[in-house]
């Protein structure tokens, strides 16, 4: 056994010389960081859009309808005099809502069904698992989409919607997880000193298998983010007096000859959103898997 | 197992996963708590004989499994169903609309192998360079950007100020151009990152080594020996890619005002038409099983390691 280390660890050491680990260290660091401050702040614009919007949403200033971007209306307004920039901020809670709802209850369901799956295997396994490739048969966003046209128009039904075209990945995930994991010498030596089985799951199984699904859900926000205002713009959102971003974007397209901005803003808070959970969900996944940081 | 067999078993089991999926699209128009008939008719104007009688012409007051089989027995003979709003059967209306989506995937595929292979490649091979930076800012871009925000951005650019290339519209090479870039975009994201970490992953073996070690030109090395190996797992992502790229048309179509399938479920959500929207995702499931079951097999063609095992 030890030849065997000896040898990898020598051949592992021309890897490093490639890497350039040191000079690229702190670029990779500044995206980071300004992707942690871009989804910090639009998470405080979701919390407390009053203090951060410099207009009421609803306010129309009739005798400023489509002005450009300027410097009292940095975003410019809309055709009903509309500042866009506070559209934009208000409009964040139900974009995020979507986007964090429907990760937190796909990852739930998703990881207790591959974790049960992964865990009794056999045919619970089989079943289970077919059941899931059937849910795949169909797209994520097309899934959503006949869920969402469904259930009718909604913030709970578009988070239902979203949620169960995203369980397969994180099922499928939790699963590979809890197969490798139940068969390490630890969880062996744990059954043998007669520890129960419930013990055995819920201290050594779940606890150490947990990881990989973090990552998935932390890009899987960025997918469900924008498959949730993918069916907004397309309609099936929640019809407010003050739209999510979907629905504020697609609002803006039948304007854009005569105002670019009431489309190009709402879809670049979306834009910088999901392209900030994606670096920090790069980041995560590089730190958890030491197969990927090695190349990266 | 015989490479007959084992073609035959893949096909089998996508003909189940066809049938699973028929299965599942029934089961969410009919079965989810939300009255489907509430919702294809405004129920404040609804009378509750307007309810029963679009009830019993939908068949619901019959019990699921005789629903179902009905459903199946009809699909079979290639009848979709109609739709609620003008009685049109559903599937002539796809197979219509079908060629325009199939156009715009077909190019938009194309377009994302092109410059996800490319890219990824170049990353790789001069990673930490200032090319792997840019390729890897448009992967992120790529797999960030709705498309439907892309798409927007682009006819701002081409169609209303440069005047380049009309908007919206589906026929001719021109209207393609546009939406397969924004859809072909967010294939490209996704084939540059696997495409980079694989080549690198390959980078990394042995192998590599040795056939440095031979002496070999570091273009041979990286361009016959990485790449190949390193295409091999890329092919399942551009594979499942397709069948992303087509569900991602419902969207794009709706941006360009493209007359293609997508365009049809969009319309029958503002209509609130269910048997078409069920019709269009059930035959869009079927296509997406055919491709993966293509991607399977030449899969196996392609990767010796498969070949030989047969």
């Amino acid at each position: 056994m030890k030849e065997v280390v000896n040898t990898k660890t020598v051949l592992h050491v021309p890897k490093w010389k490639f890497t350039k680990q040191k000079t690229n260290f702190s670029v990779e660091n500044l995206f980071i960081l300004g992707a942690g401050m871009v989804v910090i702040f639009i998470i405080l614009c979701a919390l407390f859009p009053k203090w951060i919007a410099p207009y009421s949403p609803t306010f129309m200033d009739t005798s400023l309808i489509l002005s450009p971007p300027n410097s009292a209306h940095w975003f410019g307004t809309d055709y009903f005099g509309r500042d866009v920039l506070s559209l934009v901020i208000y409009g964040s809670s139900d974009s995020l809502i979507i986007g964090i709802a429907s990760v937190l209850i796909g990852g739930l369901i998703g990881g207790i069904i591959g974790s049960v799956s992964g865990y009794f295997g056999g045919i619970i396994d089989v079943v289970v698992m077919r059941l899931i490739e059937i849910l795949m048969t169909i797209p994520g966003i097309l899934l959503a989409l006949a869920i969402a046209a469904a259930l009718g128009p909604g913030l709970m039904n578009i988070v239902l919607a979203v949620a169960v075209s995203s369980i397969p990945g994180y099922a499928r995930v939790m699963r590979g997880q809890l197969m490798s994991i139940k068969k390490r010498k630890y969880v062996e030596a744990s059954r043998s000193i007669g520890t129960p089985e419930w013990r055995i799951f819920l201290w050594h199984l779940l606890p150490n298998s947990w990881s990989p699904l973090l990552v998935m859900a932390t890009i899987g926000l960025g997918t469900s983010i924008l498959i949730g205002s993918g069916l907004s713009f397309l309609g099936l959102g929640i019809i407010k007096e003050i739209p999510d971003w979907g629905a504020l974007l697609s609002q803006g397209r039948g304007y854009l000859t005569v105002g670019w901005w009431i489309s190009t803003f709402p879809g670049l808070a979306i834009t910088l959103f999901v392209l900030s959970v994606n670096i920090i969900g790069d980041k995560l996944r590089d730190t958890f898997d030491p197969k990927t940081s090695r190349t990266r | 197992m015989t490479l007959v067999n084992k073609v035959l078993l893949k096909i089998s089991t996508a003909f189940v996963s066809i049938i699973g999926s028929s299965i599942l699209v029934f089961s969410i128009i009919y079965l989810l708590p939300g009255d489907p008939v509430l919702s294809m008719i405004d129920p404040s104007v609804a009378t509750p004989e307007m309810v029963a009688n679009l009830r019993k012409e939908l068949g619901l007051n019959q019990p699921f499994y005789i629903q179902f089989s009905e459903y199946f027995m009809n699909v079979l003979q290639g009848d979709f169903g109609q739709s609620v709003v003008n009685s049109e059967p559903v599937l002539p209306k796809i197979v219509e609309h079908f060629p325009a989506t199939l156009a715009l995937t077909i190019t938009s595929a194309v377009l994302s192998v092109v410059i996800g292979v490319t890219f990824g490649v170049l990353s790789a091979i001069y990673r930490n360079k200032w090319i792997d930076i840019i390729a890897r800012i448009i992967g992120l871009f790529g797999i960030s950007m709705p498309t439907f925000w892309s798409g927007i951005l682009l006819i701002l650019i081409f169609s209303v100020y440069l005047n380049w290339l009309p908007s919206i519209g589906s026929d001719g090479w021109k209207t393609l151009v546009l939406p397969s870039l924004s859809l072909g975009l967010v294939g490209a994201g996704f084939i540059i990152r696997m495409v980079r970490n694989s080549m690198l992953d390959v980078i990394n073996e042995q192998f590599i080594v040795t056939l440095r070690a031979k002496g070999l030109s570091e273009r041979v090395v990286m361009y016959r020996h990485a790449l190949r190996n390193a295409l091999i797992p890329a092919i399942t992502i551009i594979g499942l890619n397709i069948g992303e790229l087509l569900a991602g048309t419902v969207v794009i179509e709706t941006v360009f005002s493209r007359q293609g399938i997508g365009r049809i479920v969009a319309d029958a959500i503002m209509a609130k038409d269910l048997p078409v929207i069920q019709g269009v995702v059930f035959f869009s499931a079927i296509v997406y099983v055919v491709i993966n079951l293509l991607v399977d097999l030449s899969y196996s063609f392609i990767d010796p390691r498969v070949r030989r095992a047969h």
